[in-house]
């Protein structure tokens, strides 16, 4: 059982699960939404007193926060008892483009060009991460959600703000992938 | 109890976003770069299902644990502010590899750069607080 699970996951077994979860959250009464702990913990950390946006009841979102904690230990169960330690099989088209990128075929789950220590510690490494988390940041809350609050929940609910969102998603996502990531690396 | 059972729906979380690699940068790439079906699979799986039971939901006014009835509120329209918005996000998504979820379950990765990326999206969530009432919504 722990053998099996501790392959990759089909797509199919993959996005059961994400639906169980989003259902999961709904039948507690609450909606599968991730982006808003970023509020909530602006909010928790004082941001209130400065700022109207984050001057609110930031404990009735404690149980989002729960949840956050649970995904980290979900990463680390993964990481500790399920893993393979196979590399990602991506394809091959992909691995020969981020070649070409100068970013290595992976061994792992993440590119060490981006994650290591010292592509972390060089200035343009540190602000990849810090600029593409800023973006990350001030675009899900002004688009009032993530892929996990739009594409999954929203596109649920059929709604068409979040299909705007999505392609929103997609147009920022091909921009970086095309024309910054070139740039950049 | 209470509590529990948020964290035990995150921690089904962490391990389905580990294991089926949405929370890999490579798989990001790949997606944007429409090179596999994986990503696509995903979340197209995930939205069909989730269709079938808001459906199913609705139509049985279905109630939670606690009796509530279990209420969708309509997202207000606005092309702007999800187009925009979700551009900006996407510029971050595709660069770091990581939505809002998966950069936390890269904690338990000990992926320990994400940290950086973490803070720039409490930054960036911050700043947007800030410059909220100056925006088209």
């Amino acid at each position: 059982m722990i053998a099996l699970l501790s392959q990759p996951w089909p797509w199919y077994v993959s996005g059961a699960v994400i639906a169980l979860v989003m259902v999961l959250l709904l039948f507690f009464g609450k909606s599968f939404g991730f982006s808003s702990n970023l509020r909530t913990i602006c909010a928790a950390c004082g941001a209130g007193r400065h700022v109207k946006f984050f001057d609110f009841d930031w404990r009735a979102q404690i149980w989002n926060l729960l949840f956050l904690v649970g995904a980290i230990l979900g990463g680390f169960i993964s990481a500790e008892f399920l893993t393979s330690n196979e590399a990602v099989q991506i394809s091959q088209a992909t691995v020969q483009d981020l070649r070409a990128l100068g970013i290595s075929a992976p061994d792992d789950l993440q590119p060490e060009e981006i994650f290591g220590l010292e592509a972390l510690l060089t200035v343009k490494g540190f602000l990849v991460l810090l600029l593409g988390g800023f973006a990350i940041g001030f675009g899900t809350r002004y688009a009032g959600g993530c892929t996990s609050g739009h594409a999954i929940s929203g596109l649920s609910n059929l709604q068409l703000p979040s299909l705007i969102a999505v392609i929103g998603f997609f147009i920022g996502g091909l921009i970086t992938t095309f024309v910054l990531l070139p740039l950049i690396f | 109890m209470k509590s529990l059972k948020f964290i035990l729906a995150g921690i089904l979380f962490g391990i389905v976003m580990s294991k089926s690699e949405a929370i890999s940068w490579f798989r990001i790439q790949e997606m944007f770069r429409f090179q596999s079906f994986h990503m696509y699979g995903i979340i197209g799986t995930a939205v069909l299902l989730g269709t079938v039971v808001t459906y199913l939901i609705k139509k049985y006014k279905l109630r939670d644990f606690q009796g509530n009835p279990i209420l969708f509120t309509p997202k207000e329209m606005s092309v702007p502010r999800y187009l925009v918005g979700g551009t900006i996000f996407g510029l971050g998504w595709a660069l770091t590899g990581a939505c809002p979820g998966p950069m936390f379950v890269n904690i338990g990765h000990s992926y320990w750069a994400i940290l950086v990326a973490i803070g720039g999206a409490l930054a960036g969530t911050y700043v947007y607080g800030v410059v909220r009432d100056r925006l088209p919504h």
